[in-house]
């Protein structure tokens, strides 16, 4: 059931229970990090990540921050300064609980879960270290090969995120988001159970009534909350028209190096 | 000839391009800023036959179905190039993108899948050291060849480091040439694994003139939204 109208931005937060599997995107791909920070403040804790498909900044603030419980995701890296220092450090420790995966694993079970169906099979894969490390991906025969193939294939099981969080261009009053070429973010609405976006403002009329802009388009159907937050992706990159933060991201790979500097720059963002 | 400024990002950039010529299609996947400079350098010699995309830009993306697009192009074999890294390489072709001891890398990425899948697989590792070459990985991310039995179209063709250049056949590595500075012994000193040795390995050619022009100029521009400080380091002219 979808909210009527826009909520806040603390509202939208708030609605992502303790223990939720919360699906979030690439660094590049939309990150709705005001709304992370509101999550962060309100003290969520025991989150199961899943990266679409991998993970950055805003999974090592909510590791820093004691949000997670486990992470499922193909590669966790701050850009140019590689793997997240709180990240490393929660592994370190123990008490992180990770799965690792690959890309196109990660965007097959969401497909699978968009589709109702409980798994796709994918190529690749076979004979490495990382499905040996996956119970849960099964090597099944391809049973259309002919009899003398024996075609081993890895069948990857649908997931369906309790939660998908991320941070859009434009919403309307209807609750229609425009994604543009972020399509992986239509398969993940489709995939989790509800969808929470911010965006960056708000379309006066319909997106969908516009020929131009509803194929880029995640109807309403899917989504459970939108939140205005202008900038909402601060410090990371949205889009064109909001370049990176480089000097707050480089202050954080240093500073989360040490437990003090995190717990220093979370309480100076959190602000 | 006059002397020229030629930073190792330049250098290894206007090599790996080299790997990927001839080429209708590479992409470039995170944290891979050499390799995007090589790409877009070889864009720029193709003079239109080469797409390239380099993942988290918006104007290297000729994608318009989402983050599994380039997997599915992939799968079907309609991508012919991708570069590959290592937190460690072996002498099979084999890479660990994900930890050695209890050291961790950022993570596999797309690497066991595409590892399979594309046919001209592009090594690249610029610390040439027995700590990154070894006699064998503590993780198969990927595997350069194998197993028996299972559908593959793709693999490594080639090894750049920051010493040399390899090719890779039947399942294991031949020293093609050296970077300036290297020798065939050099090599081998720094190297955990056997290779053999090409019968005439010569010196790897670094970048013309109007490469550097081309990797300074353009190439650094189009790169300095996604890899600020990378850019900073080859527009500067000092060595990394």
């Amino acid at each position: 059931m979808r909210d009527p109208g826009p909520v806040s931005v603390n509202a939208l937060a708030g609605s992502i229970p303790d223990g939720a599997r919360l699906a979030l995107p690439a660094d590049y791909g939309g990150v709705a990090m005001a709304a992370t920070f509101a999550l962060i403040r309100r003290g969520a804790r025991r989150l199961r990540l899943f990266g679409v498909p991998t993970s950055g900044l805003q999974t090592d603030l909510l590791i820093g921050a004691g949000a997670v419980e486990t992470l499922e995701t193909a590669g966790m890296a701050l850009g140019e300064s590689g793997v997240g220092p709180r990240f490393r450090d929660a592994l370190r420790a123990g008490g992180l609980v990770v799965r690792d995966s690959t890309c196109p694993a990660q965007h097959a079970a969401l497909q699978a879960g968009e589709k109702g169906i409980p798994f796709l099979p994918l190529r690749g894969i076979l004979g490495t270290d990382l499905l040996a490390g996956r119970q849960d991906w099964p090597v099944i025969r391809n049973p259309l090969a002919g009899e003398a193939d024996p075609d081993p294939i890895v069948l990857i099981p649908a997931v369906r995120p309790d939660v998908a969080l991320f941070h859009a261009a434009l919403a309307d009053a209807a609750g229609n988001v425009w994604i543009g070429l972020r399509r992986e973010l239509a398969t993940l609405a489709h995939a989790a159970r509800r969808t929470l976006v911010t965006v960056e403002a708000l379309h006066p009329g319909n997106l969908l009534e516009d020929p131009l802009m509803a194929p880029g388009t995640l109807p309403h159907l899917y989504v459970a909350q939108v939140a205005v937050a202008p900038g909402g992706s601060w410090p990371l990159a949205f889009g064109e028209s909001h370049p990176a933060d480089d000097g707050a991201l480089a202050r954080y790979s240093e500073a989360a190096k040490t437990d003090d500097g995190f717990a220093a720059i979370l309480a100076e963002w959190l602000r | 000839m006059r002397e020229r400024d030629v930073t190792k990002s330049a250098f290894l950039a206007a090599v790996l391009a080299r790997c990927i010529a001839g080429s209708g299609s590479v992409a470039v996947g995170s944290n891979s800023p050499i390799p995007a400079a090589a790409a877009l350098l070889a864009e720029h010699k193709a003079a239109g036959r080469l797409t390239v995309f380099i993942l988290g830009s918006p104007r290297h993306n000729p994608f318009t179905d989402g983050g599994r697009e380039m997997f599915d192009f992939a799968a079907q074999g309609r991508l012919d190039s991708f570069f590959l890294g290592g937190g460690e390489i072996d002498g099979t072709g084999d890479i660990n993108l994900l930890r050695t001891g209890d050291h961790r890398f950022p993570g596999c990425y797309g690497a066991p899948y595409l590892m399979a899948l594309v046919p001209n697989i592009v090594l690249f590792r610029e610390e040439h050291s027995r700590r990154v070459l070894v006699p064998r990985v503590d993780f198969v991310s990927a595997r350069g060849s194998g197993p028996e039995g299972a559908y593959r179209t793709g693999g490594p063709k080639s090894l750049v480091t920051g010493r040399a250049v390899f090719r890779f056949t039947d399942g294991g590595f031949t020293l093609v040439s050296c970077h300036p500075g290297e020798t065939v012994e050099t090599i081998r000193a720094e190297t955990g694994f056997d290779f053999a040795v090409a019968a005439d390995p010569r010196p790897t050619e670094g970048p013309t003139d109007e490469d550097l022009q081309l990797l300074q100029g353009p190439i650094a521009s189009a790169l300095a939204p996604l890899y600020p400080r990378f850019t900073a380091r080859l527009l500067r002219g000092s060595h990394a």
